[in-house]
């Protein structure tokens, strides 16, 4: 007995390092680590030769350089004299305006289109229905094709441009010209009371919770916030004296001058990114609100909550636990289409930076890698904040 | 008992009485329907109003004003009257040039066949209750694509060779989008085995890789592949521009496919993994003979669903200068034989109504196999 | 990334890809049969499809004229659109074998991007194009106006140069392509559209209403577009030049497309070195000693082809007497060595 076992063993020591799953996972990764890393070098030998072919020099020091051209529409300081590096600057900027506008209409108009769809009444739910089966079955870029070259020949020419305010608000084919606000000084205090307000609303919104669970009684927080938010920055307002002198945009000889100019493309983007993503939205928040299960409308009847109530403190807050994570990846799908700001001339980052900059300074490697990085960090980013706003909210389940 | 009578008592039975005229037929379901409460007459209203102003004016473009082949005056002088809708016959006229790009025309049976071949070999593969879907899946997945390469390129069998710089319209909307799902679909399986995997390093390998692709923008990928695929490879290969196209959106789409096929199997009872395990079959064994076709019959929706994105993303290769559907409507948008002040409306409302139809069938096919497989589920 | 490679197999195998681009670029396309061509994708009068989608212009017939001295064959040639961004990356990797796409001939590419200019096609320069209702006169009237132009080009840095010499302010509205450019010029996103005078004329026609439009006599930019190729095969670059050279020397000869025939009898010795009936010119360049006649007769002299595609007879209408596009001997810039 006790021999055969020792020659089990013996036969078993003998072919085991094939058998050995841990000996064999380990050979495994080791393979993949090579051959990666020699995929890796080949392709960066590669590259390095190709470049060396062309005559290219590598390396991000082009983005001291001077950009030599000019961008149409900027958040910042910039003229044909700025650097690369600059242009780089301009681009994210102009991506994170347009999307974060995009993201916080898109959510408005997909909840209400989304709710809309699961209305009892008729007429209300197909429109919805037909709103989301049309604008999600057609490519984006089709649609921004759509708005900015059908829509943009509607509009009037700068001299018969339509005026909605006398003399300040201004529409034609060049886009939307509103004044521009110019505080003097003294308005640093409103805006400072501003933020002192919504630091105060936090607390305010804290206790008011605390002493909602302890003692049932509630306070109404949104009014009682949205009071405050308009109350104490008047105050101070008239207290300090502080003015906006408003820049009115004026007819030059081709175009307003002064003002605010919102160009026709960022109008057509956003239109394009709200209107598409809102569709595929509202059949997020139409899941989400589908996903609490009939039970819990009849239980809070039964508890005898009002319909209001009924929503914000039972489905609601169950709804969105559904749809908060498939959310979040629409909220990164409208960043990343963006993108497609580069079609339509919305001065975004592939289109300033990974187009004209890559084109003048003939970088591609460092260009298109700066680019990719701007948007794995954003998309990472999003995807920490959604993890905790999860956390959090997945705790107040219990 | 039985034969006593009172007369308070009906002898027979009272007739069904049709409901009342309020909760029946029609004005039973506008009441229902449209009518129910104030808020409600008030959102119908609306809707109704909305429709009045919004319908008539698309109809009027559409149809009554628009210019078609058979309108009295069908030149195109009348698309560019003062008051002419859609003008049809344009689009009529470049019908070819939409669909076969700049195929010759000669060789539009070609193309023709690929159509047709790509219809036979999707049917069984899609029907469910036809058999041997191994068969049907060899014949979508391997001998089409091959079939389609020669049968449009060329060069064999005394067909004359087409360049892909020939390649456009509809033709390569549908190549594009059907080589990204064909060639996804094993590597997104591949990615999504290996991101399950207990070993570390591949696991994180494939991580990385979905993750990277997935936080890009796919016109990114499209400026990369075509940019910078051909410094990477050795001086002096080079690869066609089109499948550079190709192998950008194939890589982007294997990323969003290991997800899909992920998420089929994390939904698959542990019990399956253990019961291959205990039947010790191997880890390959296991999976093709046990977990993926359970795992994969799960996330046929799913994998519709993302083949409709990506039908609808190749539309992003116009800007890498491919002539698909879109970029072939848009470079006739300002061709001046067909200069009128709708031309450019016409031709998205065409393109658009071209890939709404694929998209909305294909979402209905998906929505489709979804209630067939959670009935399925149920029992 | 392993997956790229499987991918790139599959495409291997598939035989999408085609390996080429060594260093001997002539027995290459000798090789595979046919010239690999890189065009712009839609530039009436230089590249464009036409009517029948046959590609057709001056950039075009250039190839043609090459395809024409290898293979006694103009059509043995394919093109391969590229966008502004692609064709310096299309030439120097293989993809194509001569470029010839509206490419202006600057220092920086001639030395920093690995190819090498054969010559100008086309002598070009920026100009401007308003409406006429505008009621500008002179480019230097423009402070303030929305100009559309397209991304990438030396047109971009050319404007915003002239911009701030001259110490005006504009407001630039960049675009991705021409076709885009064009139409958003015309439903009025911008008072001025810029770009080569040339692509102005032929542009002008795709306007809804061209005769509302006019081009403003400023030119303020050097714009010589030419043919390029790999740098370090001298062949393939002498074969490129001295095709260019064969279209002005035989029209400065008088041999046309339609006399061609008729001049293989001619007692004019220089004629006869061009057209090979005396001395071999061809041998050295690895072609034949009729090498230019073949080019004459396929697609012609270099006035054929300006006549055919941008000359005052096209819808591009630029004329050519008195140009500096005309032949150096009446007063253009249009001068080759001789041929012998």
């Amino acid at each position: 007995m006790a021999k055969s076992q020792e020659q089990l063993q013996q036969t078993r020591s003998a072919t085991s390092l094939i058998y050995d799953p841990k000996f064999r996972s380990y050979a495994f990764q080791i393979l993949l680590l090579i051959g990666l890393v020699a995929f890796g070098w080949w392709i960066f030998n590669n590259t390095v030769t190709n470049l060396q072919a062309q005559n290219k020099t590598t390396g991000f020091d082009f983005l001291g350089n001077t950009s030599g051209f000019n961008i149409g529409f900027t958040l910042m300081e910039y003229d044909r004299s700025s650097t690369y590096f600059d242009v780089f600057k301009v681009g994210i900027l102009n991506t994170l305006l347009v999307s974060v506008i995009g993201i916080v209409l898109a959510t408005v108009l997909g909840f209400i289109i989304g709710v809309a769809r699961l209305s009892s009444n008729w007429i209300i739910a197909r429109l919805a229905t037909v709103y989301i089966e049309v604008f999600r079955n057609i490519p984006l870029l089709l649609q921004l094709f759509f708005w900015y070259f059908a829509v943009l020949k509607t509009m009037p020419s700068v001299k018969n441009s339509i005026e909605f305010v006398t003399g300040s608000v201004y529409l034609n084919n060049r886009g939307l010209y509103v004044p521009d606000p110019q505080p003097n000084d003294s308005f640093v205090w409103v805006q400072l009371a501003i933020v002192a307000v919504i630091i105060g609303g936090y607390f305010l919104n804290r206790w008011s919770v605390r002493r909602f669970e302890q003692t049932g009684q509630r306070f109404p927080f949104v009014p009682a916030f949205i009071g405050m938010l308009v109350v104490i920055p008047a105050i101070v307002w008239m207290v300090t004296g502080a003015q906006i002198a408003l820049d009115y945009p004026v007819l030059e000889r081709f175009n307003f001058a002064g003002g605010i100019q919102i160009p026709p493309e960022f109008v057509a983007l956003l239109f394009g990114l709200v209107i598409y993503t809102a569709a595929f939205i509202a059949e997020t928040v139409r899941a989400g609100i589908l996903a609490v299960s009939d039970g819990q409308t009849e239980a809070a009847q039964s508890l005898g909550l009002k319909n209001s109530d009924r929503l914000n403190l039972v489905i609601i807050p169950q709804a969105m636990r559904v749809i908060i994570p498939p959310l979040t990846s629409q909220y990164l799908n409208l960043t990343k289409n963006s993108s497609l700001a580069v079609a339509i001339g919305y001065p975004d980052i592939v289109n300033v930076f990974m187009g004209t900059a890559l084109n003048q300074s003939g970088k591609a490697v460092e260009v298109i890698f700066m680019t990719m990085m701007v948007y794995l960090t954003l998309s990472l980013l999003t995807s920490v904040v959604m993890n905790i706003y999860n956390a959090r909210i997945a705790l107040t389940e219990r | 008992m039985t034969d006593t009578s009172f007369a308070y008592v009906r002898n027979e039975m009272l007739g069904e009485q049709p409901a009342p005229s309020t909760s029946k037929g029609l004005v039973g379901w506008l009441r229902q329907n449209l009518f129910s409460d104030i808020p409600n007459s008030i959102m119908t209203i609306v809707g109704i109003l909305f429709l009045a102003w919004f319908l008539p004016p698309i109809f009027n473009f559409l149809v009554t004003h628009a210019v078609f082949p058979w309108s009295v005056d069908n030149t195109v002088e009348a698309c560019r009257t003062e008051e002419a809708g859609a003008c049809w016959i344009y689009v009529v006229d470049r019908f070819n040039f939409f669909i076969y790009g700049f195929y010759p025309s000669e060789s539009y049976w070609r193309v023709n066949i690929c159509f047709l071949l790509g219809i036979v070999t999707l049917v069984p593969l899609l029907w469910p209750d036809l058999p041997h879907k191994g068969l049907s899946a060899i014949g979508f997945f391997v001998v089409m694509p091959v079939a389609t390469f020669f049968l449009l390129n060329g060069g064999v069998f005394g067909l004359t060779e087409v360049p892909t710089e020939k390649w456009g319209g509809l033709t390569i909307t549908l190549i594009i989008a059907t080589v990204g799902i064909v060639a996804s679909l094993p590597i997104g399986i591949v990615l999504a085995l290996g991101r399950r995997s207990h070993m570390p390093f591949v696991k994180y390998v494939c991580i990385a890789f979905i993750e990277l692709w997935r936080a890009v923008p796919l016109i990114t990928v499209l400026f990369m592949a075509s940019i910078m695929l051909p410094l990477f490879l050795p001086e002096g290969t080079t690869i066609d521009k089109l499948l550079r196209a190709l192998v950008g959106v194939s890589l982007f789409s294997a990323a969003y496919m290991a997800e899909v096929v992920r998420g089929g199997l994390q939904a698959l009872p542990k019990g399956q993994y253990e019961a291959a395990d205990a039947l010790g079959l191997n880890y390959f064994k296991a999976m093709y003979l046990v977990i993926l076709p359970q795992a994969l019959k799960h996330v046929i929706p799913g994998i519709v669903n993302s083949f409709i994105s990506l039908f609808k993303d190749t539309s992003l290769v116009s800007i890498v200068g491919l002539f698909d559907l879109l970029n072939t409507v848009q470079a006739t948008t300002a061709q001046v034989e067909w200069k009128s002040p709708h031309q450019a409306t016409t031709g998205y409302l065409f393109a658009a109504a071209m890939f709404w139809v694929f998209c909305f069938g294909m979402s209905r096919y998906s929505m489709y196999m979804e209630r067939r497989l959670n009935t399925g589920h149920k029992e | 990334m392993k997956k790229q490679l499987v991918t790139i197999a599959l495409g291997a195998v598939l035989g999408l890809s085609a390996s080429a681009a060594f260093a001997d670029t002539l027995a290459d396309v000798q090789a595979k049969g046919y010239l690999q061509c890189g065009v712009s994708p839609s530039t009436p009068g230089f590249a464009a499809p036409d009517a029948n989608n046959e590609w057709a212009g001056l950039d075009v017939d250039f190839c043609r004229a090459m395809a024409a001295a290898i293979f006694d064959d103009p059509k043995a040639v394919r093109f391969t659109p590229l966008t502004s961004k692609e064709r310096f990356t299309a030439l120097s990797s293989g993809e194509i074998d001569v470029l010839s796409r509206t490419t202006t001939w600057t220092m920086s590419r001639d030395t920093n991007l690995g190819i090498d200019f054969a010559g100008t096609m086309f002598y070009d320069g920026q100009g401007f194009m308003v409406r006429k209702d505008l009621g500008v006169a002179s480019a230097t009237e423009l402070s303030g106006a929305a100009i559309c132009i397209e991304a990438g080009t030396t047109t971009e840095l050319n404007a915003a140069d002239y911009f701030s010499s001259t110490g005006m302010e504009y407001n630039a509205v960049v675009f991705e392509d021409q076709d885009e450019v064009v139409k958003a010029y015309d439903d009025g996103r911008c008072d001025v559209f810029t770009t080569d005078s040339s692509a102005l004329a032929a542009e002008r026609l795709s306007l809804a209403n061209p005769d509302e439009n006019m081009i403003l006599p400023e030119i303020i930019s050097k714009e010589p577009l030419g043919p390029s190729v790999r740098q370090g095969d001298d062949l393939w670059f002498n074969i490129t030049r001295w095709v260019y050279f064969a279209l002005l020397e035989s029209e400065e000869l008088g041999i046309s497309q339609a006399n061609v025939d008729d001049m293989l009898g001619s007692d004019n010795p220089g004629v006869r070195r061009v057209l090979g009936v005396e001395g071999d010119f061809g041998t050295a360049i690895g072609l034949s000693t009729d090498w230019a006649y073949k080019i004459i007769k396929h697609v012609g002299n270099y006035n054929d082809i300006y006549e055919r595609h941008v000359g005052a007879s096209t819808p591009v209408g630029i004329a050519r007497a008195g140009s500096v596009n005309d032949l150096w001997t009446r007063g253009g810039l249009m001068y080759a060595p001789p041929i012998r």
